[in-house]
């Protein structure tokens, strides 16, 4: 059937008439409301979903208001990354084995592609699956892997054969986190606290049940993760922003107030209505089926927008922005880019601009996939991995 | 309300678009500049009467093709201006139909009316005897003075569109209070060209000497309505245009570090060149958005009805950041062409003039941004 707003309503009061959150097991309640198809209603149904367009999903939640959620702050990276590369490259079997436990929370997922040796030049990676029978071991180390400490699962691209072209030899697998030579150890960053790891893979074997895709195809199925992963970072309508976050401390402190500081946020005031505009302006262009470039963009905007607003308000505290609340090494239970106090948003937005791809390796796909201007001139292209300059 | 373009936009748009490539190409443009007649009214009458444009804004009854229900509106006269822009094509379009034909819109009366009757079929040309770089948020005050006699009596400088006139919208001085004036041009009205940095859209001083007048309307005290009226929704249109002028430059210039080879390879394939022009462009989406909302907005206003806080919001917003858009493209269209750029021959430098005239027209970024403190509620230090 065709679904459309009222169907997508009347289904999920159905729902709740059957399924009262009160006098049930939350996890139960969450695993029912999957069943019944509403947990992301676009995608298909059997899989959580009813088939129906992606912003009918609005509905859903809006009927489902108060009731128990999926925590989704705690389980991003299952939810936008791996469950959109699963769904469209996983078996049948691989979707009904992972994608309900990934939606109700009750599996963490986490994603190990970078390394230490290859971060923008993702495709450079090195860690090694060698094939042994059914199985696949797996050697090698990542990092900037948040939630690593807490997952179940994790995707993984690693490299199956090292005698072809980089983009070539690599592989797409759903990793064990529990499999022995799995080791996670916090990864400490610039504002103090841990929110990503570092793993290290040593020998760890991988059933040939947990390939996602084909041999030899592991980057075309990254491709599908990373650029769900950019929509993730700067598509999201935000109800809490930066800039609001700043402006509250300008009308709180009349005493900071200069004319300078007042021209620089005025400006700044001025580029996040624009940013603002632009994302209404996208998702127009995506309702009516005419998904524009425009995307590529947002991630750049706001990790600029960011920076500087954070940078700003640091500035105009004066002797409060000498002081810092808290450099203790820590897990964060969730992470809040304009939470806790001004030096930590100031610290923590500079990593806008890398996690996620950096706003240089943006530019390049803006230049080249949007304006069609000629890429660099490439000594790694037909090289095969194993003879490239290190 | 869509930020999107209707296909009714869409068409009208090629239209404009399709005349502009036959009669207003960069070569046309150039050799005109330095002729004794900077404004082609050739073209204009094309645009104005065939298209129809000059009636975009005027009420179906009295002319035009703006209407509550589905008409023209502001949507489209943006429209226009994005291709005037990219064209920087030399007609009195912005000093016409949109600031003259408001201010008269705003001030009302039969004599109004029967003037907007004449601009719609584009029988009269006419222009807002104010200067192009009057701020909305100070609008100055009136320069010229209504004699007991009936006739006018001042000068006015930094006037666009007035070679072209045939009717000046003149703001007087009363001996009480302020008026708007209907002056038809004749020999008590001299027009003097200035040298001017916008090749294409040149300005003049207007001097009144006792030149016959008609009153459309009066205000109490100092306060110039109508001109403010004017000066905040062409301040919101002139955004399109300077969209407009920054599409062309950046497409300009993409083209170009294309074509151009240096050390054996494209100059648009080093990453110094690409970034910036990544960058332009999503300046230019965010100039797209922020030009569409203001137009949007002035359109969901009745034409001559009191703006309303979200439009004056999103007319400053887009003033902001369309102002300084259009420079930083037309600078890097210059920029990145390297030698050509800085030539006489090459157009870019049209593009750069028109930019950066248009940064301070009706208010500069600053003006705009200041502007903003109290909607934003971001207030000024003590």
């Amino acid at each position: 059937m065709a679904w459309d707003e009222a169907s997508v309503a009347e289904r999920a009061r159905a729902f709740l008439a059957e399924h009262d959150p009160a006098a049930m097991d939350r996890l139960e309640f969450l695993r029912a409301r999957f069943d019944a198809g509403l947990a992301w209603v676009h995608f298909p149904e059997g899989l959580g979903g009813l088939g129906a367009p992606r912003d009918l999903q609005a509905v859903a939640d809006r009927e489902l208001k108060g009731t128990p959620d999926n925590q989704p702050g705690r389980i991003g990276i299952g939810l936008g990354m791996a469950a959109p590369t699963i769904l469209a490259f996983g078996t049948e079997e691989q979707k009904k084995r992972f994608l309900r436990s990934l939606w109700t929370g009750e599996e963490v997922w986490c994603q190990l592609f970078s390394e230490p040796g290859a971060g923008s030049d993702l495709a450079t990676l090195a860690t090694r699956a060698v094939r042994e029978g059914d199985e696949w071991v797996v050697d090698g180390q990542k990092v900037w892997t948040s939630s690593a400490h807490t997952a179940r699962w994790a995707i993984l691209v690693a490299r199956t054969d090292p005698g072809v072209p980089k983009h070539r030899g690599l592989t797409y697998f759903v990793c064990d986190m529990h499999a022995p030579g799995v080791e996670v150890r916090p990864l400490r960053q610039i504002t103090g606290e841990a929110e990503f790891n570092e793993v290290f893979l040593t020998g760890v074997r991988l059933p040939d049940a947990l390939r996602l895709g084909e041999v030899g195809d592991g980057w075309r199925v990254a491709q599908t993760t990373l650029m769900n992963e950019r929509v993730a970072i700067g598509g999201a309508p935000a109800r809490r922003t930066m800039m609001g976050v700043v402006a509250e401390t300008w009308r709180s402190r009349p005493e900071l107030r200069t004319h300078d500081l007042h021209q620089r946020l005025l400006k700044l005031w001025v580029d996040s209505e624009v940013m603002r505009l632009t994302a209404v302006r996208l998702r127009e262009q995506l309702a009516a089926g005419h998904p524009g470039p425009e995307g590529s963009g947002m991630k750049l905007a706001f990790a600029r927008l960011h920076q500087e607003l954070s940078g700003i308000e640091v500035e105009m505290l004066r002797e409060d922005g000498l002081a810092y609340d808290d450099w203790t090494f820590r897990r964060p239970d969730k992470v809040d880019f304009i939470g806790r106090e001004a030096g930590y948003r100031y610290l923590r937005a500079k990593g806008n601009s890398i996690e996620g791809g950096t706003s240089e390796i943006l530019r390049n796909i803006i230049a080249e996939r949007v304006l069609g201007l000629p890429a660099e001139p490439r000594a790694d292209k037909d090289v095969a991995w194993k003879d490239l300059p290190r | 309300m869509t930020l999107l373009y209707t296909e009714v936009e869409e068409e009208l748009r090629a239209a404009v678009r399709d005349l502009l490539a036959d009669k207003c190409s960069p070569s046309a443009v150039l050799d005109r500049v330095e002729s004794g007649t900077p404004y082609d009214a050739e073209l204009w009458k094309a645009l104005a009467r065939d298209i129809g444009v000059a009636g975009l804004l005027i009420p179906e009854e009295l002319g035009g093709s703006a209407s509550r229900k589905g008409g023209a509106s502001a949507r489209e006269a943006a429209v226009v201006l994005e291709e005037l822009g990219r064209a920087v094509a030399p007609v009195p379009f912005l000093s016409s139909a949109v600031l003259a034909t408001q201010a008269l819109l705003t001030a009302g009366g039969d004599i109004a009316e029967e003037l907007l009757g004449r601009l719609a079929a584009g029988e009269a040309t006419a222009t807002l005897a104010v200067s192009f770089a009057a701020s909305p948020y100070a609008p100055p005050n009136p320069m010229v003075t209504l004699g007991e006699d009936g006739t006018v009596t001042g000068t006015v400088t930094g006037v666009i569109g007035a070679e072209v006139a045939d009717v000046l919208l003149v703001p007087v001085r009363l001996a009480q209070g302020t008026g708007l004036c209907v002056v038809e041009a004749s020999a008590a009205v001299r027009v003097t060209p200035v040298t001017s940095l916008d090749l294409t859209r040149p300005i003049a001083t207007v001097s009144f000497a006792s030149a016959p007048a008609r009153v459309v309307a009066r205000a109490d005290g100092l306060e110039v309505p109508w001109v403010w009226e004017a000066l905040v929704r062409g301040a919101g249109l002139l955004a399109s245009e300077q969209l407009g002028v920054a599409e062309w430059c950046l497409t300009t210039t993409v083209a170009y570090v294309k074509e151009r080879r240096q050390f054996a390879r494209p100059v648009g394939s080093f990453q110094a060149v690409k970034h910036r022009l990544a960058d332009l462009w999503l300046e230019v989406v965010g100039a797209r958005a922020a030009a569409r909302n203001a137009a949007a907005r002035l359109a969901d206003t009745a034409s001559a009805g009191p703006l309303g806080d979200d439009a004056a919001v999103a007319v400053a917003v887009a003033q902001a950041h369309c102002g300084a858009v259009a420079v930083h493209a037309a600078e890097e269209c210059v920029q990145l062409h390297g030698g050509i750029g800085m030539t006489w021959e090459h157009p870019a430098h049209l593009y750069l003039k028109r930019a950066k005239a248009d940064q301070i027209a009706l208010g500069t970024p600053g003006d705009h941004r200041e502007a903003l403190a109290g909607p934003a509620d971001l207030p000024a230090p003590a």
